[in-house]
């Protein structure tokens, strides 16, 4: 890891008092990560460069957090790019020139060029601009051969302490990742280092965001703090964001709502219930007993939290296409944006649990029309609305399916539109109910 | 007296205090057999005599007494059981677990007992409780059997008694065949002669002392009731049948007896044809049947229209309900036959079922139960199941006798083989043959379940998943932290002679499961398309895996390996190359990233430090240290990029094929491994552009020249770029000293470790802290993971039923999900 900060403002030796260190010295600072170092590879009148090199031992390191893959411990660029390490150690080493003390200075513009060889940035140069452009710098990215990181040059003309202070924000922020745990003491660092500079800055609540390692309660604090108590949106799912703008969901759970409603049951079994939307509404509609099914242990427990309060609703933890004897003696059974998440090969178990073993009297299942989607604008063609469809259906497709069901385990069926109707392409979602 | 009890079964002692019941049980019965209701007061109350502990002792005796006969086993209540309210509940239990009760009264004169008693200082209850008992006991007598008692055995004091115990009616496992199993014949002599003669049967019954069991429906529709039942009555009188009776005959034996029944399904005919041409002795036949017979040493069970594992060797009502008309809803589907639930779909059960009574179109086996009636009357065919061999023999009908109500189900229409939950959740034992039990802790389950309910292929051809590999002790050579020595030296001490080094191939494991034709997928597996190529976690490698499936089986045909192995299909484990294939993005995002952010930031900070060496600063020895960085780094992108190239399309993939995993002839986990690649090499051969061949070296362990060359060679092999070798058991399957050995020991060569351990992890101060590395787990995991794997295998080459593949296969997934460190 490499941070080089040069001068040509003259003499330009004066960063050696800038920064407290000597040109003329090769200094090494033990951190809890490894060691850094601070030399000079020039210094003249005329130009000064410092450099802040970090070696860091990749063996004592070990990174927090979840990763599909399973080697990111030992395989990953901690040890070469400017990360949150990096800003541990510009606090550690450049303690003085970061709080601008030695006045007269410190309190001075300079003409300053900051190089980072390998900058994770998450978000690309686009973000990189939007993060450092506002802030009065010329903005100079490099292709590295890596699709999540960049060479990154910054020039301007300001205070030392002030370009130190944007790289120990901003730096964790481009990388979207902190290798420590944050809390409450993080925002008062965020507020004080921010000063000045982060409540008129464009991007400040991606920053916030960010730099607080997305912790909604400490995001909220932050942003009220610094006037801008908007709601944060989550970082949803992909489906839901292309969805919203009709808010589809709610008019789709409120339809099962009110035809499980009408079919007059009195337990339900909601098969793959996710964190429970469904159920939640379902439990305050008066139901004897009402039963939620998913495959997903970690929805389980959202769902068991969201349903605390909730009497009469058990959560199985189950895979749909095993046949579960719990299933049966409901009279009404939901699959809600649910088949679409199975192999086609693996439909067929999932008939035979459902319609074959658990047999409710009311079947409503929902899923999405492919027909529909040309009208989402932001999809691209071909593509399913959310990456783990395993397929989705025209409205031919589905009733064809539903003809299959209803003639092997003797149901009748119907068809309602969820969603606004095209005239052509029918409605985003479409449902049927089978009854027997 | 003599007193036959039929074993299992309840037996209820009676008898006022002091009559004798506990030196009656003990002189009988086993102490394990009785359950004493003093007993049971004692180990609530720690007083046996404790009446106001009767409530809750009773209550722990009936639970005692239900789990004893839920397991079969004989059990004795030794309690006075005077009152009628005592006795009900057991009669319920025994009825509940479908058993009879039988009571046995000892019948004392009252002043015995309270002589008796007087002797005792712990039953100071008084006269008038054993007056009252007496008299409660004489008065019940004759209302026991309606109470429920199938039989009531009085005992006078002093009786000298005998008890003979005789397996239960339907329990016939001491019949062992072999046998021939044939399905409903409904008056069809004809094609009944005619089978009975191709399965060798005479006169004098087979000259290899086989026998007939009949599962029934032999009356009714066709054209010769009268000589089925001559036939089938002389078989049985001969000892050479064994005769279920079917509903059908049931009903007729009804009719005959005088009973008022509805004359339908046939029998009219039945009727019609016995009065012109009279049976003799047909009533006594059709009533003497049992509804079904467990055979075999109790691997076989037959009954007419099926047989639950809970119902099996039992006797009630309703087991001979169900064995007379099976699982029915009581409901009547749009033909107005009854609508039937699927038992078989739900059978778990040891014991092979065989049936008729509902006509198929062709009998096939469902979780261990087949139905072998082909609707002979219905111009379909009479069907014999050979047992133990499991063959059928079938005779078609001569004409079409009597019209079906519906057609015969054919094959496709009928369910497939639904898995069970209970096949997979909650904690499991698999008994495997190679490593006894495998044990499959509940959140092992639990998180498998998302992995193979979401991603992994049908389970229908997930018939295998291999088993993870351990990789060699820690070499002790300073610079390596794998190294060969290691892995000869442990099978050495395992007391092997011969392994076998095989060339790691650096892409991705893919079992390959390769059927003929779309008819064999069809029929041995069951599934859709003609096989199926999937990865290590079960998931499908490919989006249509039809042309790389058809590439395999060109290869195999030119290879004549459907003749050398006998079979329609096979199983290959292989490598499926470039590993980026598969792991593009895992590559790009994370391999490729880290080595371009590790050589831009290692060449600006080597520049830098150059620059500042040159102005004379002290930087030479962090300048030297950042260079052999800057090295390793470029070793560890050569590394990853060596197992790159671009994948258009099927022919820029490879198959490197190293084991034949099973067939219709077996499955080959003892065959050694020169067998594996003889055939390999022939897949090779027969397509050398696309399928890869695996190097080797046959190792002699006892020899230190044969050691060194393999040695050598691996040394070559890695410093070229590959991935290592596998040093395997010469034999494949192998017991060492202390039980199974390892199936195989990997040995990685030292750049591949780079894309493992990290760029730089061969630095002195890094691969120090390296060295101690935990493998007992790992090695641990993949025995129990091999012996499941192969176990799987040869359950299905023994044709056992989806669930019990399914077990092994999910718990190899389940085993999978226990953490472990990654770089081993």
């Amino acid at each position: 890891m490499l941070l080089s900060i040069s001068t040509t403002h003259r003499p330009a030796t004066d960063l050696g008092f800038l920064l407290h260190k000597h040109p003329d010295r090769v200094q090494e600072f033990r951190l809890p990560f490894g060691v850094a170092h601070v030399l000079y590879p020039e210094a003249t009148e005329e130009r000064c460069t410092a450099a802040l090199v970090l070696e860091i031992d990749p063996v004592g390191l070990t990174r927090r957090g979840k990763s599909a893959f399973a080697l990111a411990e030992y395989v990953n660029d901690r040890p070469y790019v400017a990360s949150s390490l990096l800003s541990v150690a510009l606090v550690t080493v450049f303690k003085t020139a970061l709080e601008g003390q030695k006045p007269e200075l410190a309190a001075t513009p300079i003409p300053l060029v900051a190089e980072l060889p390998a900058v994770p940035a998450r978000g690309g140069e686009e973000l990189v601009r939007r993060l450092f452009e506002p802030l009065g710098y010329a903005v100079e990215v490099r292709e590295i051969g890596s699709a999540r990181h960049v060479g990154l040059t910054l020039k301007a003309t300001t205070r030392l302490s002030a370009l130190l202070t944007h790289l120990y924000v901003l730096l964790p922020v481009l990388d979207d990742e902190k290798h420590y745990w944050v809390d409450e003491a993080e925002i008062e660092k965020l507020l004080r280092r921010g000063e000045g500079w982060l409540p008129q800055h464009p991007e400040r609540a991606l920053i916030t965001r960010r730099y607080l390692k997305h912790e909604k309660r400490l995001v909220f604090g932050a942003l009220q703090a610094l006037d801008e108590a908007q709601p944060v949106e989550a970082d949803g799912e992909q489906e839901e964001a292309l969805e919203r703008p009709v808010s589809l969901r709610d008019q789709r759970l409120g339809t099962v709502q009110a035809v499980l409603k009408t079919a007059g049951a009195r337990s339900v079994l909601d098969l793959g219930c996710g964190a429970g939307a469904l159920l939640e509404r379902l439990a305050k509609d008066g139901y004897e007993r009402l039963t939620g099914a998913d495959v997903s242990a970690r929805a389980l427990e959202i769902a068991e939290r969201r349903l605390r309060d909730a009497r009469n609703v058990t959560l199985l933890h189950s895979p749909l296409t095993y046949r579960d004897k719990r299933f049966r003696g409901h009279d009404a059974a939901a699959l809600v944006e649910v088949i679409e998440h199975l192999d086609p090969p693996r439909l067929r178990a999932l008939e035979q649990n459902v319609f074959g073993s658990a047999q409710p009297a009311t079947v409503v299942v929902t899923t999405p029309n492919r027909e529909y989607n040309r009208l989402w604008e932001t999809l691209p063609a071909g593509e399913f609305r959310h990456g783990d469809h395993r397929f989705e259906w025209t409205r031919a497709e589905f009733a064809a399916w539903a003809g299959h069901v209803t003639e092997s385990y003797g149901y009748g069926v119907r068809f309602l539109p969820v969603g606004p109707e095209d005239p052509e392409a029918g409605p985003p979602t479409q449902m049927a109910v089978f009854e027997r | 007296m003599k007193i036959e009890l039929g074993d299992p079964c309840l037996v209820v002692l009676m008898g006022a205090s002091g009559s004798g019941k506990s030196t009656f049980a003990a002189e009988h019965f086993l102490p394990t057999e009785t359950v004493s209701s003093d007993f049971c007061r004692a180990l609530v109350a720690d007083d046996a005599n404790d009446q106001s502990a009767s409530q809750d002792a009773f209550a722990v005796l009936h639970e005692i007494v239900g789990r004893r006969l839920k397991r079969g086993r004989l059990t004795v209540i030794d309690a006075t059981n005077v009152q009628k309210e005592a006795r009900a509940p057991l009669v319920r239990i025994a009825r509940e677990h479908d058993l009879f009760a039988t009571s046995i009264v000892l019948d004392v004169p009252e002043s015995v007992c309270q002589a008796r008693n007087a002797t005792r200082p712990d039953r100071d209850f008084g006269e008038h409780v054993i007056r009252r008992q007496s008299r409660e006991l004489r008065r019940s007598l004759r209302f026991l059997q309606r109470e429920g008692f199938r039989h009531v055995h009085v005992v006078k004091d002093g009786e000298a008694v005998e008890i003979v115990r005789a397996p239960l009616w339907t329990n016939r496992s001491v019949e062992q065949g072999p046998f021939d199993i044939v399905g409903d014949v409904h008056g069809c002599r004809e094609e009944l002669d005619a089978l009975l003669s191709q399965l060798g049967y005479g006169e004098d019954g087979h000259p290899d002392g086989r026998r007939l069991v009949f599962v029934g429906d032999y009356v009714d529709r066709g054209p010769d009731t009268p000589g089925v039942l001559r036939t089938v009555m002389r078989l049985t009188e001969r000892g050479h049948a064994i005769c279920m009776p079917g509903n059908h005959d049931f009903k007729l034996a009804r009719k005959l007896g005088g009973r008022d029944v509805r004359i339908t399904h046939g029998l009219a005919e039945s009727l019609e044809q016995l009065e012109a041409d009279p049976v003799e002795g047909v009533l006594d036949f059709l009533k003497g049947m049992t509804s079904h017979a467990v055979l075999d040493g109790g691997r076989l069970v037959v009954a007419h229209a099926g047989m639950p594992e809970h119902y099996q060797g039992r006797s009630s009502r309703r087991v001979r309900e169900f064995a007379l008309y099976g699982d029915t809803t009581g409901e009547t589907d749009e033909f107005g036959l009854p609508v039937r639930l699927d038992w078989a779909a739900d059978y778990r059960g040891h014991a092979t079922v065989v049936y008729g009574h509902t006509p198929v179109a062709s009998p096939e086996w469902h979780n261990n139960t087949i139905n072998i009636d082909t609707g002979c009357v219905f111009g379909g065919a009479l069907t014999a199941l050979r047992w133990p061999e499991k063959e059928l023999v079938s005779v078609p009908a001569a004409r079409e006798y009597y019209a079906p109500a519906k057609p015969l189900i054919p094959l496709e229409e009928r369910p497939d083989q639904l898995l069970d939950l209970d096949d997979i959740a909650g904690k499991r034992i698999v008994q495997t043959r190679l490593a006894r039990t495998v044990t499959i802790r509940e959140e092992s389950a639990a998180g498998a379940m998302e992995v193979m309910s979401r991603f992994a292929t049908d389970p229908r051809w997930l018939v295998y998943l291999p088993p993870t590999m351990a990789p060699t002790a820690t070499s002790q050579r300073p610079d390596a932290l794998e190294y060969p020595t290691e892995a000869f030296a442990e099978y050495r001490a395992e007391g092997l002679t011969s392994v076998i080094c095989e060339e790691k191939h650096m892409g991705s494991r893919a079992i390959a499961v390769v059927c003929r034709d779309e008819s064999v997928a069809k029929a041995r597996f069951g599934g859709e398309g003609t096989g199926a190529l999937y990865t290590r976690t079960g998931r499908p490698f490919l989006d249509d895996a039809e042309p790389a499936l058809a590439r395999i089986r060109e290869a195999a045909t030119r290879a004549g390996l459907w003749e050398k192995l006998e079979s329609d299909w096979f199983v290959l484990d292989c490598e499926l190359l470039p590993w980026s294939a598969k792991a593009q993005e895992l590559i790009e995002r994370q391999y490729a990233s880290v080595g371009a952010a590790g050589t831009a930031a290692l060449g600006a900070t080597t520049n830098v430090l150059e620059t500042a060496l040159a102005r004379g600063l002290d930087v030479g020895a962090l300048l030297e240290r950042t260079q052999g960085r800057a090295a390793r780094v470029s070793g560890y992108v050569d590394a990853y990029r060596r197992y790159n190239w671009p994948v258009a399309g099927l022919e820029d993939l490879r198959l490197a094929p190293f084991h034949v995993l099973a067939a219709e002839s077996g499955a080959f986990a003892e065959r050694d491994h020169s067998w594996h690649l003889e055939l390999c090499d022939a897949l090779v051969d027969a397509d050398p552009d696309w399928i890869r061949r695996t190097e080797r070296r046959v190792v002699d362990l006892t020899s230190p020249e044969s050691e060194a060359e393999a040695t050598a060679w691996w040394e070559a092999l890695t410093a070229a770029g590959g991935e290592g070798m596998v040093v395997k058991p010469f034999a494949f399957t192998t017991r060492g000293r202390r039980g199974l050995a390892q199936p195989g020991i990997k040995c990685r060569g030292r750049e591949y470790l780079r894309i493992i351990y990290g760029p730089e992890y061969d630095a002195p101060d890094q691969i120090s802290r390296l060295r101690s590395r935990g493998l007992a787990r790992k090695r641990s995991m993949a025995g129990r993971e091999f012996a499941l794997g192969i176990e799987a295998l040869e359950r299905f080459v023994r044709g056992e039923p989806l669930y019990r593949v399914h077990e092994c296969v999910f718990a190899v997934l389940a085993l999978e999900s226990e953490p472990v460190d990654p770089r081993l």
